[in-house]
């Protein structure tokens, strides 16, 4: 074994995870001391741990639970709170991590177990403002119409959103007193409003836009901008479906 | 029913942010000005003669009433519901505009006491608006710096909510529209939060 070689096999990475056991169970703290890997990430951190279950004292206990899928942050399921920030676990690598690191749930979701939460608020936001194309019919309704390149361009920034949740965890507005569907839904609506086909629909999402929970919730803290780990522009599709709501609204009421 | 309660929702929080802007908005220009008056030379002569102006307005107490009162009772007591339901997270977060919207938040406690106190202690004290008045006010040290933090609160409540009324309306989308806005707003918070302090410092100079 070289020089350098045990000198990394010394090095270690010290967690403390916020964890719970079930849904209504007390949160506790635990610390965890794992050897340290070249180039590793949380998730690599969160693995050792259910490999060798074994607390910092050397205590043995549950193994860690979390949600992971791709491992390239195309897929939004290990979004957990990385030292206060919420962020995708497979993105955020131990080197560029101050330690001890520390992990914890979305909270601003129900958590079912240790960094394991349910975001079907989210699923159920994307149904109320309609954010899919409908298509479905008893013929072939042949091709739809074109999309210009110039907005396919940006409308393709807000198709990256894959539904993590960082921007509803960061939310002031997304709190027990509002019901607030968070910048997701509302980006995903500009997006379908953007789309040819999806324009037919328009009106259905800004009604649903300006319902219970809809973008006059938002108060404009942009921190869902900040902790996108798709740097989508949600700020600005906030304020265009803004724009989309208000000519909505006021050319609605002036028709009736 | 749900839904009649969906669209009210949205109606009352645009009126919200729109009585904030035009009418009360527009009523704090008109105040400022007015006490700017104060500080010209011979300021208590050209305040005084400010004053009779307007109080020879015509329909000056429906004026009054339909312009200034109801929409800034509207725009206080919603905007304390607002406040109330508001998250906080300025602690994990400190980015400038969640610093900012904390700010607009505790502002708007702040000028919401200070326009109540504000009220008692002029309109409704049965004495005639004159510049010995609010000399006479002004003269008290704790009256005076209440009238600072107050006038500072309110003209920074106005200047950040111009910003958010300008995203909330979809006037400014774009990230460069809303950055150059911040500026500009804020250029617009340091103007009149100086236009108001001179004119409380014009007050406690004996006429």
């Amino acid at each position: 074994m070289s020089a350098t070689a045990v000198e990394v096999a010394k090095k270690t990475v010290h967690l403390i995870i916020e964890r719970q056991d079930n849904p209504n169970s007390q949160p506790y703290t635990q610390e965890f001391v794992v050897p340290y890997v070249n180039g590793m990430n949380v998730i690599a951190c969160l693995m050792e741990i259910q490999r060798n279950p074994i607390d910092k004292n050397g205590k043995a206990v549950a193994p860690v639970t979390w949600e992971m899928n791709c491992l390239e942050e195309i897929c939004g399921a290990c979004m957990m709170v990385i030292n206060g920030k919420p962020r995708q676990a497979c993105t955020a690598l131990v080197d560029q991590l101050e330690q001890p690191i520390r992990l914890r749930p979305a909270r601003t979701f129900p958590v079912i177990r240790d960094l394991v939460v349910d975001r079907s608020r989210m699923f159920d936001a994307l149904k109320k403002v309609k954010a899919w194309v409908p298509i479905d019919g008893t013929y072939d309704l042949g091709p739809g119409p074109r999309m210009a390149e110039k907005d396919r361009q940006w409308a393709y920034e807000l198709s990256r959103c894959f539904t993590c949740g960082a921007c509803v965890e960061a939310c002031p507005n997304v709190n027990e007193r509002t019901s607030f569907v968070g910048a997701f839904a509302i980006s995903q609506a500009r997006l379908f409003n953007e789309h040819p086909t999806g324009k037919m629909h328009r009106e259905e999402r800004l009604e649903a836009l300006m319902g219970e929970g809809g973008i006059h919730e938002c108060g404009n803290a942009q921190n869902c901008v900040e902790v996108c780990p798709k740097g989508i522009p949600l700020t600005t599709s906030i304020a265009a479906m803004n724009r989309q709501v208000t000519y909505h609204a006021m050319g609605a009421w002036l028709r009736k | 029913m749900a839904q009649a309660q969906q669209s009210s929702d949205f109606l009352l929080r645009r009126l919200h942010t729109l009585a904030g802007v035009i009418p009360v908005g527009l009523f704090l220009l008109e105040h400022l000005f007015t006490n700017a008056m104060a500080t010209t030379p011979n300021g208590a002569v050209s305040y005084n003669n400010a004053v009779d102006t307007i109080q020879h307005i015509p329909l000056l107490h429906f004026i009054e009433f339909f312009f200034i009162f109801l929409p800034l009772i509207y725009h206080g007591v919603y905007g304390l519901y607002v406040a109330f339901t508001s998250g906080y997270n300025a602690g994990q977060y400190s980015w400038t505009r969640n610093v900012l919207f904390v700010i607009q938040r505790i502002t708007g406690i702040i000028t919401f006491v200070f326009i109540i106190y504000h009220l008692w202690t002029t309109r409704f004290s049965g004495k005639a608006p004159t510049f010995e008045m609010v000399h006479q006010l002004v003269s008290n040290p704790a009256y005076f710096w209440f009238m600072i933090v107050g006038v500072v609160a309110a003209t920074f409540h106005f200047s950040n909510g111009l910003w958010s009324f300008c995203v909330h309306w979809g006037i400014t989308v774009g990230a460069r529209a809303q950055r150059v806005t911040a500026y500009v707003t804020m250029i617009v918070f340091i103007a009149l939060a100086g236009i108001g302090v001179d004119a409380l410092i014009a007050f406690t100079h004996a006429a």
